[in-house]
């Protein structure tokens, strides 16, 4: 069924691998060997968590953390299909 | 198989000519006889031919919904970065006319008032064909063109409303793997940087000078244009497996000679392998690259039998992606090849996602210490940890694209991985199906 969730959003182009999330976060976030975010639980916050994820996405230095509000359950339209480059 | 996209005068005369073209396909059909083109497309099951496989159909749809009557772009997407492939260029040299009159099609069918040729930079032969067939189209009004051909009749009618003509222009992308990623040729057009951008917005959504913009592979505009033509029924007369249409592809055998065929989907690696001169013998083949760079691999064993088809492809894993097939030579070390493509594909970050940016370093420097029998520590574990890591992490999928081969590869080729990592390769050659030089055949 569709609800209302909070998911982290990283814009990984700006990301920096400052890993301050991640301390913040440490339920949510984990840090690859280079030092760049990887969210748990496909990104959904728990709804006891998201006090603790704006706090996250408010020290990041680059500002390339998010939370975004979504529908837990639909599929975002267009995005992402298929394994390869778009390239038409 | 009689070839489609290929058909027309021998290779050996270079570009088709305009009147040549015209001759022998007709005019382009008239804004009546294509008013529902999205909707042929739809039903012909045509997909992209530049790697995702989108459907042509859907894609133009969004766009038009977007555009509502005008203001859209499109990009003719022939920035062919795939070292493997070649057959875009081909495509590109031998027949320009048909590409462009995708092009117009497509920008009539979605409401476009612009046209960029997107080629990349080292396909000279691509950018002189298409350059020329513009100015021939230029200088020739169509109606008058096509006086005298064998189905011009039609236009003499006065009532012929031909599809608008939309200005044409040409940029040339730096030859790297990513600019090609639709949204790397939106940046490239809009800021010049032919680098991936966060999405969403797409494209389709947002494009160049913010506009809904089509971004379509070569192969796919050309062949939008013959069903344009000939209808859906027509494209889906052939085929094999229960596959329907013909693709173009390039296939590189053992000895790194890289040859572009035209093919039906559905026709096996095996019938593939026949095609090409010499033929390729499944003897001398260890396994066999589908998709390319972004694909993965088979045993030849296994891939002989199988058949080019995004659906069967995609149930095991791979994917058609742009068409390019690479016959692993039996004499060559599949660790040492995974590790110069690891190598390449790190080297062709855009280097902006940390992830991939460090993952695919680090991946291509493990995979090079493995195949030289020096692994630092257990270099293996670390190729499984950091494919694991690295998936879903960058803007774009070139990440993706390099992990899933590696997966592949050490799946595929295990024993062998293990062999190296505790200091022992049974291959003496080199030999990785990594090309220099095309050719058409």
């Amino acid at each position: 069924m569709a609800r209302r969730a909070h998911a982290l959003r990283v814009d990984r182009i700006r990301c920096d691998g400052y890993g301050m999330c991640a301390e913040l976060l440490p339920e949510m976030i984990d840090l690859d060997d280079w030092g760049y975010p990887i969210f748990r639980s496909n990104a959904i916050v728990p709804d006891r968590l998201v006090e603790h994820a704006r706090r996250a996405v408010d020290v990041c230095p680059v500002l390339a953390l998010r939370l975004e509000s979504v529908i837990a359950s639909a599929p975002p339209a267009l995005a992402g299909h298929g394994a390869g480059h778009r390239r038409g | 198989m009689t070839p489609r996209l290929l058909a027309g005068p021998e290779f050996e005369l270079g570009a088709e000519r305009l009147a040549s073209h015209l001759e022998r396909l007709g005019p382009l059909p008239d804004r009546a006889a294509t008013a529902d083109l999205i909707g042929t497309l739809e039903t012909s099951g045509l997909l992209g031919r530049g790697g995702a496989g989108f459907p042509v159909g859907k894609k133009w749809r969004s766009v038009a919904e977007r555009a509502g009557g005008g203001g859209a772009v499109v990009l003719v997407n022939g920035a062919e970065g795939e070292p493997l492939s070649h057959k875009d260029r081909a495509l590109m040299s031998l027949r320009p006319h048909l590409v462009l009159d995708g092009a117009e099609l497509a920008a009539a069918a979605v409401g476009a008032d612009e046209i960029v040729l997107y080629v990349g930079a080292a396909h000279a032969g691509a950018q002189r064909a298409l350059g020329r067939a513009v100015a021939e189209r230029a200088a020739t009004s169509r109606p008058r063109s096509v006086r005298g051909s064998a189905t011009g009749g039609a236009s003499s009618n006065a009532r012929l409303r031909p599809i608008r003509q939309v200005p044409i222009r040409l940029v040339q992308p730096p030859h790297r793997y990513v600019s090609g990623e639709e949204s790397a040729a939106v940046h490239f057009v809009n800021a010049g940087d032919a680098r991936p951008v966060t999405t969403p917005p797409r494209p389709y959504e947002r494009g160049i000078g913010a506009r809904p913009t089509v971004v379509q592979n070569v192969e796919s505009l050309a062949y939008a244009a013959l069903i344009a033509r000939f209808g859906d029924d027509w494209f889906r007369s052939v085929g094999r497996h229960g596959s329907r249409g013909t693709a173009l592809i390039t296939a590189n055998a053992p000895s790194e000679k890289a040859v572009v065929l035209e093919v039906e989907l559905g026709a096996t690696v095996g019938d593939v392998a026949a095609m090409v001169e010499p033929a390729i013998r499944q003897d001398d083949v260890q396994a066999v690259l589908l998709g390319g760079y972004f694909g993965g691999w088979l045993p030849a064993h296994r891939a002989w039998a199988f058949p080019l088809d995004p659906g069967a492809l995609k149930e095991q894993g791979l994917s058609f992606g742009a068409g390019v097939i690479g016959f692993l030579s039996a004499q060559a070390c599949p660790v040492r090849t995974t590790a110069r493509i690891a190598t390449y594909m790190a080297a062709q970050s855009a280097a902006q996602c940390g992830p991939c940016v460090y993952g695919l370093r680090s991946i291509a420097d493990a995979a090079t210490r493995i195949a030289r029998l020096t692994p630092l520590g257990d270099d293996l574990a670390n190729l499984e940890r950091w494919a694991g890591q690295v998936r879903n992490r960058g803007a774009c999928r070139h990440p993706d694209g390099a992990v899933g081969l590696l997966t592949h590869a050490l799946e595929t080729f295990g024993p062998e991985f293990y062999q190296h990592q505790r200091g022992r390769c049974s291959h003496s050659a080199q030999v990785a199906p990594v090309t220099r030089t095309g050719r058409v055949a």
